[in-house]
């Protein structure tokens, strides 16, 4: 049952992902990639990362996805115009080939079979017990804590630069 | 219970189509989706791990990674609200200011 589901899923998640690269109108691709984040908080739901799906769902379907959607929109932008060339398809239907059987290559090789490591405390049970918000938040604010500084002043950055950027005269 | 490898297969397939769709595609916004499809295989293969090892630490960069790529959609939709100011086309053939 739980396969099936895992099948179900990753099989939407597949074809929405070609469907982001194969639409020719922009406003369609921006619709299959949000299909795509959908599918993948699904997958984080399975892994028991309810905290996760929730802010992939908030933040990027719903905050950047807007930003996208809302930019296709603002700036008219229809069909690709002129013609596509043939050696860039070639070209990069080689190097996404290329791309994916090497990674196959490093997950599939015997040496990655036994991905134990070090098991860390966290399982399902603890996940139920303590919630994972929690166990986020505690992660964040004590070991990850500089981290977590640094990313606000990055947020800052971004702030300033895009309204730098958008205005016509500064 | 599904194994690890069914999904570090599916961000990789995830990640290859981003690839192909970056280098394929003249529109800059949908290149721009191309690469937040390629960050979001990554995620799922943090989050995968994190899961099968049973620390945290995964998710913590998959956080991390989310607030870069919002960072990122908003300077870099900023810079093409710019460019097609100047150009009337957000096409990456149009891209040449430096060459002329």
């Amino acid at each position: 049952m739980d396969s099936i589901f895992f099948y179900i899923v990753a099989a939407t998640a597949v074809i929405s992902g070609i469907l982001v690269v194969g639409c020719k109108n922009p406003i369609n691709s921006a619709l299959s990639l949000i299909m795509t984040f959908f599918s993948l908080a699904t997958l984080y739901v399975m892994l028991d990362a309810p905290f996760m799906a929730a802010i992939q769902v908030i933040v990027y379907a719903g905050a950047i996805m807007v930003l996208i959607v809302f930019v296709i929109m603002l700036l008219n932008i229809r069909i690709e115009s002129g013609k596509r060339y043939m050696h860039t398809r070639v070209m990069g239907a080689i190097l996404g080939a290329v791309v994916l059987i090497e990674t196959l290559y490093v997950i599939m090789r015997p040496a990655s079979q036994n991905l134990t490591g070090g098991k860390g405390p966290v399982d399902a049970a603890m996940v139920l017990n303590v919630g994972h918000t929690e166990l986020i938040g505690r992660a964040l604010f004590t070991d990850y804590l500089l981290p977590f500084e640094i990313t606000s002043i990055l947020l800052l950055v971004a702030i300033v630069g895009a309204v730098l950027l958008a205005k016509r005269k500064v | 219970m599904i194994a690890i490898h069914h999904y570090l297969i599916l961000s990789a397939i995830l990640f290859a189509i981003g690839t192909v769709g970056v280098l394929v595609r003249k529109n800059a916004i949908v290149i721009f989706m191309c690469i937040e499809l390629m960050l979001n295989a990554v995620n799922l293969t943090f989050i995968a791990l994190s899961n099968h090892l049973g620390k945290l630490d995964g998710q913590i960069f998959v956080f991390f990674v989310m607030t870069v790529a919002a960072a990122e959609a908003a300077v870099g939709l900023a810079l093409m609200i710019a460019f097609f100011n100047n150009k009337e086309s957000i096409e990456v053939e149009d891209f040449n200011l430096m060459k002329q």
